[in-house]
């Protein structure tokens, strides 16, 4: 992580600078008030901005949680990127074969060769479930497999 | 009969109070579209209804004097809660170099000017306190409706203002106790005990400051609003009988106040203050004979030129300091340049001098000319060439 500049303004808050990897100058300016400014400087005159948002205590929430969600996102991203693995999300339809019977009864990872990781059951998720976990119909399993096997899977859990 | 009478006194002055007050709206809001500060505007409508103005009021002098001095107090509160006692220290610690420049460079000006123009040397100490400090409130808002906030000047400038307010806890008594105007002996005795009664609420201040900030902050809004507004007439009074100004006492109620207390406060206040220092700033002007201030027009032109120089010399010079480029130094010095409600309250302090009516147009001429140029130089400054020999 690059260091981190803290300066006080007197009477308006503080503002905390540090360089990017690119080599752009940004700074964050908090306000007394929880107003931020996000501030690029300029490169020709690095004692100005080149650049100012201002962000209200919303605009600042939405931008944290834009910033770390796409974190999230982007280790998903990479999972799926491994050669040949894909993740799918998979619902056992009203009056399949398997409504009622156990993950251990479908015999689903010697049938398709896709672990079944969680299931997602309305509200809750159940992770890693375990061979007894009796499916209910609306169940949704999360499954990780190659891409034919998953196929296979979601016609197992259709018939 | 009597109850009748001060009825219908009570119809006039609510009329025409009401009046004036719809005109400052008017003028708030000219000012907020052009994006400058309201307070010259304010200055030109207390010459438009004072005394020998196009339409001068009737209301009661005395009535309007009491709400311009809460007017300064609540101006005074409001710096106080503006900083809090490690920034004051900071601001000490890193800018005391760029305070002593900028108080021999600016106090210089005003001063010369007052003793050139034949002047007492109070009205001259005076005269320089007025060209001395830059106005915090024209400043930092230019700062943040420019986005400067960010820039690297930016903490000189801000540093700068803390220390001039300081020093004002400082020069505000030393000038009251010139305007009494006793023997030089006696003189320094009242300097003494104001000094050591200023350190004393100052020390006191930030020792229980926390305790105070604590107590204040359990009630409620309304409670709150009265509290701070009570501490602070009741500490500016007492400050008052003991010859310091009463203005230091609401500045140091708004340093004691702290933490959480501190931005409540000052929210609730910030209302307040508007509505009594607009009166402060006519209040101000309506004293001033419209033909005076005519008189007094090229003192406070020259001053402005010279003290607009220095100002910027003292920006370059702090900016420079903190290792901080030449168009960046140019950008602080301009900034600077703006004197306002502070320089106005150094002025009203010479009221009861013999050139004190002189004394206040030259003020206001002053304020009026750096107010609007100071904000309008530092805007063009992004967009003056280099200059070659830096």
């Amino acid at each position: 992580m690059p260091a981190i500049e803290e300066t006080l303004l007197p009477g308006v808050g503080v503002r905390h600078e540090f360089t990017t990897a690119a080599g752009e100058r940004l700074a964050l300016l908090t306000h007394r008030t929880g107003r931020r400014e996000l501030a690029v400087y300029d490169r020709n005159d690095p004692d100005t901005c080149r650049t100012v948002l201002h962000l209200d205590a919303d605009d600042t929430k939405t931008l944290g949680e834009l910033l770390g969600l796409s974190q999230v996102s982007e280790t998903i991203r990479e999972t799926q990127r491994l050669e040949g693995v894909a993740i799918d999300w998979v619902t056992v339809p009203d009056g399949s074969h398997f409504a009622t019977s156990t993950i251990g009864e479908g015999e689903f990872r010697t049938r398709t060769g896709a672990s079944i990781v969680a299931i997602v059951r309305g509200d809750t998720t159940i992770p890693a479930p375990g061979p007894d976990v009796r499916f209910q119909s609306g169940d949704v399993a999360v499954a990780i497999g190659t891409p034919s096997g998953l196929e296979l899977l979601r016609t197992l859990l259709a018939s | 009969m009597i109850v009748a009478a001060a009825g219908s006194d009570a119809a006039a002055a609510f009329i025409e109070v009401g009046a004036v007050a719809l005109v400052l709206a008017a003028l708030a809001r000219l000012a907020g579209h052009f994006g400058f500060t309201a307070i010259p505007l304010y200055l030109v409508a207390g010459l438009a209804v004072g005394e020998g103005g196009l339409f001068p009021l009737d209301v009661s002098h005395d009535f309007i004097q009491l709400v311009a001095e809460i007017g300064v107090l609540l101006l005074l509160l409001t710096l106080g809660l503006e900083y809090s006692a490690s920034e004051l220290q900071h601001g000490l610690r890193s800018g005391w170099l760029g305070g002593v420049v900028d108080a021999v460079a600016n106090f210089s000006p005003g001063f010369a000017v007052g003793l050139a123009l034949g002047w007492t040397a109070a009205a001259a100490v005076l005269l320089g306190g007025v060209s001395w400090v830059s106005s915090s409130g024209i400043i930092s808002k230019v700062l943040s409706d420019l986005d400067r906030l960010g820039n690297r000047e930016t903490p000189s400038i801000l540093n700068l203002l803390v220390i001039e307010d300081l020093a004002m806890a400082v020069f505000l008594p030393v000038a009251s106790a010139l305007v009494i105007g006793r023997a030089v002996g006696a003189t320094a005795v009242t300097i003494a005990v104001a000094l050591a009664a200023v350190s004393l609420i100052m020390v006191l201040a930030l020792r229980f400051g926390d305790r105070l900030s604590a107590i204040l902050n359990t009630g409620g809004d309304e409670a709150l609003l009265l509290a701070v507004f009570g501490l602070t007439l009741v500490v500016g009074g007492l400050a008052q009988k003991v010859e310091v100004s009463a203005a230091i006492g609401a500045f140091l109620v708004g340093l004691a106040l702290s933490g959480p207390v501190q931005q409540r406060a000052g929210a609730l206040v910030a209302p307040l203050r508007d509505l009594f220092a607009a009166v402060f700033f006519v209040f101000f002007s309506f004293q001033i004979d419209p033909a005076t201030l005519l008189d007094a027009l090229a003192p406070a032109a020259l001053l402005s030129v010279i003290a607009a120089g220095t100002k910027i010399a003292t920006g370059s010079f702090v900016a420079r300091q903190a290792g901080v480029g030449s168009s960046g130094r140019r950008r602080a010095g301009t900034t600077l340049v703006a004197r306002g409600e502070f320089s106005i309250v150094i002025a009203s302090l010479g009221a009861p001098l013999s050139n004190g009516t002189d004394l206040g147009a030259v003020a206001a001429g002053f304020v009026l000319i750096t107010a609007v140029a100071g904000p309008l130089l530092t805007r063009a400054a992004d967009r003056l060439p280099l200059p070659a020999t830096e």
